[in-house]
């Protein structure tokens, strides 16, 4: 079995902070790590890969430094990567990433699932695993919270919902976001790292996934960002004080006035 | 304007057939064939891995003609037939863009046996109901709520779609859009149009809730958004209103791919977290499951949900789907109640646009009464027996 893991290198957004004065990010000394979600991605590929037989192989589209995340899923186990990386992919939003994916992944070709986290956590649009799915012409199951069977060209997986979950059927390939509940990710082995230590991760380029040069980038990018500015500051917060008899019935005074309560 | 296939490439592969959104294309002795149901949206195009179908098409999806895209579309996304509040507020945000606008408002209803409904939706200001009410349509699938709404879209032209984001909104938008080849903002919590060019101004939080981004899509129509839950107003029911309801016949495209085997409810309660007006969420601070149960029931005293952070949900005492924060669910309702939750970064990403939020902790240095409205330190439990007696009390 054939896995392909799409893979983005993210800041640790928990680090991340705004310099009030010029509402910019501040991005010195903020890690660069694998999206959080990508991790249980990632381990489904492997624990499949262990069950199945087949090869993993992770994807991501970047800057040549989103290198480092995919000799981390070296480390990890993963069995080949791909960096698909070009000026000519700056700026690109989901719909034009997808693009490029789609390409990439046709180019690596014989391939039974694909696998993402649910969203990235920078920009949490949870939007690029459906659009690539849709434009390598293959089924999509967003939130799998369990594959409970693999059998010839079809999967039953268990599909996270807001009220509850959904027990779900897809031929194969087909495309799936997983979430957190799916595993608990392993950590890289000694021999893992070493080959990841080695490794030289050769880059695709925008010519050589044959894509359409209106179709990747900005200038494939169907949306744009016009502005960029901090979250209003909440309002003044109040410790209330008193006995806990005292400030849960100041409390409720204020709820009630608010209506609230 | 044509697709055609060019049948010495065509492998006969079907890949195409699948992907038709309309059910545009048969085998005809081994090759595809693109009957007169094709709309021209060239998803096979794109699908084809031998380049055997082309689009002859002077220019790619910038520099459409935006002005023949008009009205204001909103998804109504039902549950066993009830409609989610999140539609409501839809609805309400909707009316408000078409006046501005000066276009109308339409809803795209899709389910089994919701016949019924139609008019509600009405009452809640949509001029137009388009429903799709088929047994195939009983459970959520991708490929056919995507089908309905893509061929919609691909008939009449709106200038906006927007839909809750919703685990089936934020499932099966982004297909819609990348077979119109149109821009998606995901999760935005405001919403405001030019007037003049019909811009829709798209505001959204993004690094874990550190910034604000403002995204347009000048190029493409429609122009289409999911909508965070509880953070717009819902539209106010109108039994008078007149609207129009209009049948949508809905045809398998290719063969089904995908089917949902069975469902499953599994929240505790029946409030849906993302739903609700108050939620009581607890962290690890409470230590114990039995400790625990003190925000069920004060969260029952109130109405509310319960939530909970990723160490609670670590511990097993509530289920994962009760997980606010960054590797959980994002939660804005009108009061939220953290008890001995320390406001670790990953959680208050998840409940930071709250509009009021009572912190409980012993710790008065805890990071989480940086984010709170109201703040009580103290020995949790504590506090959460005294509030139950209080509140009990007020609510008689």
């Amino acid at each position: 079995m054939n896995i392909i893991v799409l893979v983005k290198q993210v800041p640790d957004t928990s680090e991340v902070k705004i310099n009030r004065e010029t509402n910019t990010l501040i991005r010195d000394g903020v890690p660069s790590i694998i999206n959080p979600y990508d991790r249980y991605a990632i381990e489904e590929a492997l624990r499949l890969r262990e069950k199945h037989g087949g090869k993993v192989t992770a994807v991501t589209m970047g800057p040549p430094q989103a290198a480092e995340a995919l000799k981390e899923a070296v480390s990890l186990g993963v069995d080949e990567v791909v960096l698909l990386s070009d000026r000519a992919f700056a700026g690109a939003d989901t719909w034009a990433t997808s693009y490029a994916l789609s390409r990439g992944i046709r180019k690596i070709g014989n391939f039974d699932l694909v696998i993402a986290g649910k969203q990235a956590i920078d920009g949490d649009t949870a939007q690029v695993g459906p659009e690539t799915a849709d434009m390598l012409g293959i089924p999509f199951v967003a939130y799998i919270r369990k594959i409970e069977q693999i059998e010839g060209n079809r999967m039953v997986a268990e599909r996270l919902m807001d009220e509850g979950y959904d027990v779900v059927e897809t031929s194969l390939p087909a495309l799936i976001t997983v979430v957190k509940e799916i595993n608990e990710p392993r950590v890289p082995s000694l021999k893992g790292k070493m080959k990841a230590k080695s490794l030289k991760v050769t880059a695709w380029s925008a010519a050589d996934i044959g894509s359409d040069e209106t179709k990747i980038g900005l200038r494939g990018s169907p949306t744009q960002v016009v502005r960029i500015f901090p979250p209003s500051p909440r309002g003044q917060r109040e410790i209330l004080s008193g006995n806990v008899e005292e400030q849960v019935a100041t409390l409720a005074k204020k709820l009630k006035e608010q209506s609230l309560i | 304007m044509s697709i055609k296939v060019k049948p010495d490439i065509c492998t006969g592969c079907e890949t195409c057939v699948s992907v038709c959104p309309f059910g545009a294309i048969e085998m005809r002795n081994g090759k595809a064939f693109i009957t007169e149901a094709c709309t021209l949206c060239g998803a096979c195009v794109e699908a084809c891995e031998f380049k055997a179908i082309e689009k002859d098409i002077e220019q790619a999806g910038p520099a459409k003609d935006l002005s023949v895209y008009k009205g204001v579309w909103v998804f109504a996304e039902q549950h066993k037939g009830d409609i989610a509040g999140v539609s409501l507020e839809l609805l309400g945000e909707g009316r408000k863009l078409a006046d501005k606008r000066g276009s109308k408002l339409s809803a795209v209803f899709i389910g089994s046996g919701i016949r019924d409904k139609a008019k509600d939706l009405i009452a809640y200001g949509a001029d137009i109901v388009y429903i799709a009410d088929d047994p195939e349509l009983k459970d959520f699938n991708d490929d056919s709520y995507a089908a309905v709404l893509t061929t919609l879209a691909y008939q009449h032209k709106p200038e906006i779609i927007l839909a809750g984001a919703t685990a089936i909104g934020r499932s099966f938008f982004p297909k819609v859009a990348s077979t119109l080849y149109t821009g998606l903002t995901a999760d935005c919590t405001v919403l405001d149009i030019d007037t003049a060019t019909g811009h829709l101004h798209q505001t959204r939080p993004a690094f874990g809730g550190n910034i604000m981004a403002t995204i347009v899509t000048p190029n493409h129509r429609p122009q289409m958004a999911t909508v965070r839950q509880k953070v717009m107003k819902p539209a106010l029911q109108d039994k008078a209103r007149k609207g129009e309801i209009i049948d949508v016949r809905f045809t398998q495209a290719g063969a089904i791919r995908t089917k949902v085997l069975k469902t499953i409810d599994e929240l505790t309660e029946t409030v849906n977290i993302c739903e609700a007006d108050i939620i009581v969420a607890g962290g690890r601070g409470l230590g114990s499951q039995k400790n625990f149960l003190l925000l069920e029931e004060l969260a029952k005293v109130l109405g509310g949900a319960v939530a909970a952070t990723r160490g609670a949900v670590d511990e097993g005492w509530i289920p994962y789907s009760h997980q606010v924060g960054q590797t959980g669910k994002t939660v804005c309702p009108k009061l939220y109640i953290a008890a001995g939750i320390s406001g670790a970064i990953q959680h208050v990403a998840g409940m930071q646009s709250s509009d009021t939020i009572i912190a409980i902790n012993k710790d008065p240095d805890a990071p989480i009464f940086n984010v709170a409205t109201y703040g009580i330190v103290g020995d949790v439990t504590e506090v959460l027996t005294a509030m139950i007696k209080k509140f009990r009390e007020i609510r008689g």
